[in-house]
């Protein structure tokens, strides 16, 4: 599903060169759930971007779903990201303006869906993570653990087959880490691609699989605890 | 993307800073009412003169002495150039075209009633004054066509001279003495108001020869032809002028047409319409200055936004167009509302002041709205597309 074979990302700092990936093969097969850990700086985050099509790598091929991604024009990585890759963020990244269903219904607007479509989408997704009595509510007025939860029902309403998640517990207490992460692998279990980029070893050795970097190299990569 | 949901994305965007987009489209607001109100003047007080002028009807020829080109008043009456007399009017009756023709020469004189006297002007002109200047006779009859060169000295009075020096009855048939000379009363004119000033009804009408005697100048100030409905301004020019000149000896006159006036005095105007518009035209710079400066710093605060949409699959074409409507809604609104701001302005002076001649064009207004979208297009396109070119990673890192 995911084919990234000697992918590189070179970054001018002044007049030195950054490696924050620096030949990086990785094979990710559809249904797989893999934490990258690493310490900062080590180039994880650059790696969940060139995942998400945020980033264009310097070098390597990338390929999605067998086809070769890197290739593709702005806008075609525009319709990927919305179609097939869901992101959750460490800092939520709910609009403030928009109420919990708004922002779960925005890759649906973006993505032209249908008004009747939308509405029976978000409404599943607000019950599948159990707020759906706070879908009318402006992020400010939801927990940490409430926004992570409509973050994570805005990142899976359009089905995508990968889920990105960059420190989704970051911002959040030990409760709202447990229930995140419950939520993130129920949606797993129900064959989501799970790529989780985290820092606590608690979260990451959850994982079916751990990959370890440093320097922008995959240092080790084993099998986790996995969850059942 | 749907456009009734880019609709409704880019209002809730700008109704969630509600004080940020209310300042922003009022510094536009500022700026259109300012250029509808100043237009509006302007607009207002050319259709002021315009009317001041043209209510003595528009096929008139007016014939002055001397070759400066002067608009009314003849400084050629000191000049070198030879008078234009009596016999020059006389003899341009005969032109083809020419429908009548009216001598005028005045001054200012001491004119006695039977009781009560008044210094006023005395206007000494032919029996065609009425025709001409299309002004109607209330009472009586106007001086009767005869030789203007023995013309009997009968008067005719302006309204508001004849309230004045006979307060209680009629006036005709009565005898007044205009700078010591007697004349007999035959008509009373219709009030007529003012033209830039000049008080029509207060004044006496007597020929023009007489008044040449009386202010002792041997030349007439002007002559006024009226030509023909159907007749071609420029024919009757060219006949009056080889007419003219075939008196003269050569071209010491001035020939000025109504028409040729009235353009000319609508051409200032309009610039002066344009320069004051202009001027209101700076404040909406500093509108649309103020609109590129809020969308600046927008793009900047909402940087992290702008990350979210591209990675919900927002392509760099929807975040350009987003931020361009939201400058262009800002504008417009701005726009909409400066125009009601400078139209109600404008009434509302009029209202308080209705000496002030106010009249506001659509096609300005229109422009102005017009103007406005433009504007708000103008200062987006900068930060729209700042924010559009935003790396989203970089984008989503800023907090």
């Amino acid at each position: 599903m995911i084919e990234l074979s000697n992918i590189t990302r070179h970054f001018q700092v002044g007049d030195q060169e950054v490696r924050a990936l620096d030949g990086v093969d990785l094979h990710i097969p559809a249904g797989d759930y893999v934490s990258v850990m690493g310490p900062s700086g080590s180039g994880k985050s650059t790696l969940l971007n060139m995942l998400g099509l945020l980033d264009r790598p310097t070098g390597g091929t990338y390929l999605l779903e067998g086809r070769d991604v890197t290739t593709l024009d702005e806008h075609e990585q525009a319709q990927t990201r919305r179609e097939r890759i869901g992101f959750v963020f460490q800092a939520f990244h709910l609009v403030p303006y928009l109420t919990a269903k708004e922002n779960i219904e925005l890759p649906l607007v973006l993505g032209g869906v249908a008004p009747e479509e939308r509405q029976k989408r978000v409404a599943t997704a607000l019950e599948e993570l159990g707020i759906s009595n706070r879908g009318d509510h402006r992020p400010e007025e939801l927990s940490g653990g409430q926004r992570q939860r409509v973050a994570i029902a805005r990142a899976t309403v359009t089905h995508p087959a990968i889920l990105l998640a960059d420190e989704p517990t970051g911002n959040l207490d030990r409760r709202s880490t447990a229930d995140v992460m419950e939520r993130l692998e129920r949606l797993w279990r129900g064959g989501l691609t799970l790529i989780v980029v985290t820092h606590d070893p608690e979260i990451g050795n959850r994982a079916r699989r751990c990959v370890r970097m440093v320097d922008g190299r995959i240092e080790s990569d084993e099998p986790g605890r996995a969850p059942e | 993307m749907a456009q009734r949901d880019f609709i409704r994305l880019v209002f809730a965007s700008i109704s969630s800073h509600r004080l940020r987009s209310g300042l922003t489209a009022l510094g536009i607001a500022i700026g259109i009412a300012a250029v509808v109100l100043l237009t509006s003047l302007g607009a207002g007080l050319r259709e002021f003169v315009l009317a001041e002028f043209s209510q003595f009807g528009t096929r008139i020829i007016g014939i002055n002495p001397g070759r400066t080109m002067t608009h009314g008043t003849p400084v050629g009456l000191f000049g070198s150039s030879r008078p234009i007399t009596i016999e020059d009017a006389l003899a341009l009756e005969t032109v083809p075209g020419v429908e009548s023709v009216m001598t005028y020469s005045g001054g200012n004189a001491e004119v006695e009633g039977p009781d009560r006297s008044r210094r006023t002007m005395v206007h000494g002109v032919g029996s065609a004054m009425p025709e001409v200047f299309k002004m109607a006779v209330q009472s009586g009859s106007f001086l009767p066509p005869e030789d203007p060169r023995t013309a009997r000295s009968f008067a005719v009075l302006g309204s508001k001279l004849r309230r004045e020096l006979f307060p209680d009855g009629s006036a005709l048939g009565a005898r007044v003495r205009v700078g010591g000379e007697r004349y007999r009363v035959i008509g009373v004119l219709e009030p007529k108001g003012e033209m830039l000033g000049l008080d029509l009804d207060d004044g006496i009408f007597i020929p023009t020869a007489r008044a040449q005697a009386l202010f002792n100048r041997d030349g007439l100030m002007e002559i006024d032809i009226i030509y023909g409905e159907k007749t071609a301004v420029v024919e009757v020019v060219k006949n009056v002028k080889r007419a003219m000149i075939a008196r003269h000896g050569q071209e010491d006159f001035t020939l000025t047409t109504q028409e040729q006036m009235i353009d000319v005095m609508g051409n200032i105007l309009n610039v002066l319409t344009f320069a004051v518009g202009a001027l209101g035209g700076i404040s909406l710079l500093v509108g649309a200055v103020g609109v590129l400066t809020i969308m600046t710093i927008a793009v900047g605060e909402r940087a992290s936004e702008i990350g979210l949409f591209r990675a919900l699959g927002a392509s760099q074409r929807q975040i350009l167009a987003l931020f361009l409507a939201e400058a262009t809604v800002l504008a417009s609104v701005g726009g909409v509302a400066g125009l009601a701001l400078g139209s109600g302005g404008a009434a509302l002076l009029h209202a308080l002041v209705p000496a002030v001649p106010v009249d506001t064009p659509w096609s300005y207004a229109v422009l102005a709205l017009v103007v406005a979208g433009g504007v708000g297009i103008l200062a987006g396109i900068l930060p729209a597309r700042r924010a559009a070119r935003l790396d989203p990673v970089e984008a989503l890192r800023a907090e």
